[in-house]
């Protein structure tokens, strides 16, 4: 199987655009949860092929995006201590904070290494027993449970030198909190693929039963977007809510119980601050007590000084699905990929960035 | 084995500070390394300057290299610098005759892996025809530069009724493309520590001359040539539409990218259209004159997969636009920063 070109042959994506249009009758609003569904519908310029009937709203579903302000100042104080390497994935190190970046900090002499896993940054620890290596652990079920791997390996080889600073994030109570708050009115959600394939498509179930809105777990390729949308859209016609999923072949109802175990051994639930929401209840990750050696939040001393929001930046608006990136008065005017004011502009995952990179289907 | 041996074997496998020196050993460096692989009556003189006498147009460029790892599938640091700097010449039609080079060594560098340089970069200006008639090396402290560096000036000539520049794009320009894109930079990548990855995919690092001559042949219509390098296809069409003042239309079926590199990316979170390549060209021609020169460029090992991907338009000047496979539009911007691979 080609795992790529045969999940964007245009025959096929010709069947769903008709079966959509066919069912979507009624005006409809449905949320992709997930950034990385964001960029491929930009990317494939999918929009462009919907009824006028339906709209699509990007969701707060970018890990990077959501870590508020606060944290990432922590992170980037952290940064600054003296012996310490700060390990992270990619695109947090371009994320401005209140008043500088971890790509800042590097410049300034902090040493930041970009890690392609968690096993990576063990390995630095090892490689530096000198220093005291900080793994910034961004990032939604889908990375937690690899950075609970790594804590238990570390503490299995007696690593001394190796910390995380959590700030996971966990998707159903956000998704709780952002249909609490009423600000959107959706008739389907798209639920997030990779956190589904590890959490399963169980815990979407609430929002087809306590608030009426149709649920599908979709894959990231155009054509699993459109099976998906198809399927919410069939939902809506047919008066139903229930949670299906569109992506079988990385998901299932129960999840991934390997992953979920490894998860529950190390972190445990707690209150977690987003961006554009504040703090919401038992949607976030801490480390377990017995894990606390390994916190970096217990082990260092930092001061992250006062937390700063740049002004008339709208991130947190677009992050809760109510305004769009155009909305915003500094999107493609003074927020710009390479300066960025808010991190939707940065992250690859970032609406701001997938609307300013492929354009808003207005080029025919 | 005494302390002696022990020095003089340490000296003669690494390079030193002193080889920097301008002394006997850089004498020495100059001499075993360099000359014996690149020696010609030009280069031999040892003069300051090297005394050239080209008639013509002339073309005149330099860059500096820096890729790490210096060796990739493919490919090394030396190969990658002759060939880029006979494309930026042959990027304005001139055919290549002489290059400079000038190395930026540092200390500790094994010797054995200078030498592999310039013996890749032996082979590639023998196959290219050029000729390396001056250069330099300097030797730097350990961490004050990343194993070598080289930077290569390169002159040409460019020959009459040739007239290529990235602002001679007209719209009804049909654009051609010499093959796969991705595989530069996919590789490379793929050897990075921290990545790994398994890929029998190689560097399509390569002069691309004689391949400009042969389009040459065919038509002197070709308006635009571009080496799609750092920043990739998508980057480098941004660079023409912006220099030429017209819009580009290009259509996601017709770019040639390789499976591997199609996977690599959805892996990392790239994109191939903004992945470097080394040995590839875009052009922009005339559409009456397009299919005779696709034709000759299939011909050549560095055009088999040649392919017409878009056209040069008027509306929307400055813009990059593609045609997707589903049927949509969507705009192609040019390369922000550093491409990162994604978190999630």
């Amino acid at each position: 199987m080609k795992l790529v070109s045969e999940f964007r042959q245009s025959e096929l994506a010709d069947g769903l655009v008709r079966s959509i249009h066919r069912h979507a009758a009624k005006e409809a609003r449905f949320m992709e949860f997930c950034g990385g569904h964001t960029v491929s519908i930009m990317k494939s310029g999918l929009r462009q092929l919907l009824p006028p009937a339906l709209t699509l709203t990007s969701g707060p579903g970018c890990p990077v995006c959501v870590t508020d302000n606060a944290d990432l100042d922590k992170s980037i104080a952290i940064a600054l201590l003296p012996e310490v390497i700060v390990a992270s994935f990619g695109d947090m190190v371009r994320v401005p904070g209140s008043c500088s970046s971890l790509q800042e900090a590097k410049a300034a002499g902090a040493d930041v290494r970009v890690v392609y896993s968690t096993l990576d940054a063990l390995t630095l620890a090892k490689e530096n027993p000198d220093k005291s290596v900080i793994f910034l652990g961004i990032g939604f079920e889908t990375t937690a449970p690899t950075v609970a791997a790594s804590i238990l390996q570390a503490e299995q080889e007696n690593l001394k030198n190796y910390y995380v600073l959590s700030l996971h994030k966990l998707c159903p109570p956000i998704i709780k909190a952002l249909l609490d708050s009423g600000e959107v009115n959706l008739q389907g959600l798209i639920c997030p693929g990779h956190v589904s394939a590890v959490i399963g498509s169980m815990p979407w179930e609430f929002v087809a039963r306590d608030y009426g809105i149709p649920c599908v777990v979709s894959g990231f390729e155009p054509l699993d977007i459109l099976q998906c949308i198809d399927m919410l859209a069939r939902q809506v016609a047919n008066g139903e809510a229930k949670v299906e999923i569109a992506y079988r072949r990385g998901v299932s109802r129960e999840g991934n119980q390997t992953a979920i175990d490894i998860m529950e051994r190390v972190f445990e639930p707690a209150p977690a601050r987003w961006r554009g929401f504040g703090e919401v209840a038992q949607s976030g990750l801490r480390l377990r007590s017995e894990f606390a050696r390994f916190d970096a939040e217990l082990n260092f001393d930092f001061d992250p000084g006062p937390t700063v929001i740049p002004e008339g930046c709208l991130c947190g608006e677009v992050l809760r699905g109510v305004k769009s990136p155009q909305d915003c008065s500094l999107f493609r005017r003074v927020c710009i990929p390479a300066k960025p004011v808010g991190p939707c502009m940065v992250s690859a995952e970032g609406t701001c960035a997938a609307y300013y990179h492929y354009g808003e289907g207005d080029v025919r | 084995m005494p302390l002696t041996t022990i020095m003089v074997k340490v000296m003669s496998d690494k390079i030193l500070l002193a080889h920097g020196s301008g002394g006997k050993l850089a004498h020495d460096m100059i001499r075993n390394s360099f000359l014996s692989a690149l020696e010609n009556p030009v280069l031999s003189q040892l003069d300051d300057s090297a005394v050239i006498e080209p008639v013509g147009r002339l073309a005149f460029t330099t860059d500096s290299y820096v890729v790490q790892p210096i060796f990739f599938p493919g490919g090394d640091i030396g190969k990658l610098a002759v060939c880029g700097t006979i494309n930026d010449l042959a990027m304005v039609g001139a055919t290549p005759h002489y290059l400079s080079l000038a190395f930026i060594i540092e200390e500790g560098l094994p010797v054995s892996d200078l030498e592999k340089v310039v013996h890749s970069i032996k082979e590639t200006t023998a196959a290219a025809g050029v000729t390396v008639v001056t250069g330099d090396t300097k030797v730097v402290n350990r961490g004050t530069a990343d194993r070598l560096f080289i930077n290569t000036a390169g002159i040409g000539i460019v020959p009459a009724g040739v007239n290529i520049s990235g602002h001679n794009a007209k719209p009804g320009d049909v654009l051609i493309l010499s093959g796969t894109v991705g595989d530069h930079g996919i590789a490379v990548l793929s050897q990075r520590e921290g990545i790994n990855f398994s890929t029998e995919l190689e560097s399509d690092c390569a002069p691309l001359n004689a391949l400009v001559r042969e389009m040459l042949t065919a038509s002197h219509n070709i308006h635009c040539l571009r080496d799609p390098t750092r920043g990739g296809l998508a980057t480098t069409l941004n660079e023409i539409a912006e220099q030429s003042d017209v819009s580009i239309r290009i259509h996601e079926e017709k770019i040639p990218v390789r499976e591997e590199v199609v996977s690599a990316c959805e892996m990392l979170g790239l994109d191939p259209l903004y992945v470097a390549n080394e040995g590839k060209l875009v052009a922009a021609v005339d559409p009456g004159d397009a299919e005779k020169i696709l034709e000759k460029m299939k011909k050549h090992r560095y055009g088999r997969d040649a392919m017409i991907i878009g056209e040069v338009r008027e509306e929307n000047p400055r813009r990059v636009v593609m045609k997707t496979s589903l049927g949509t539009t969507r705009i192609i911007d040019m390369l922000v920063g550093e491409p990162l691979p994604r978190i999630c």
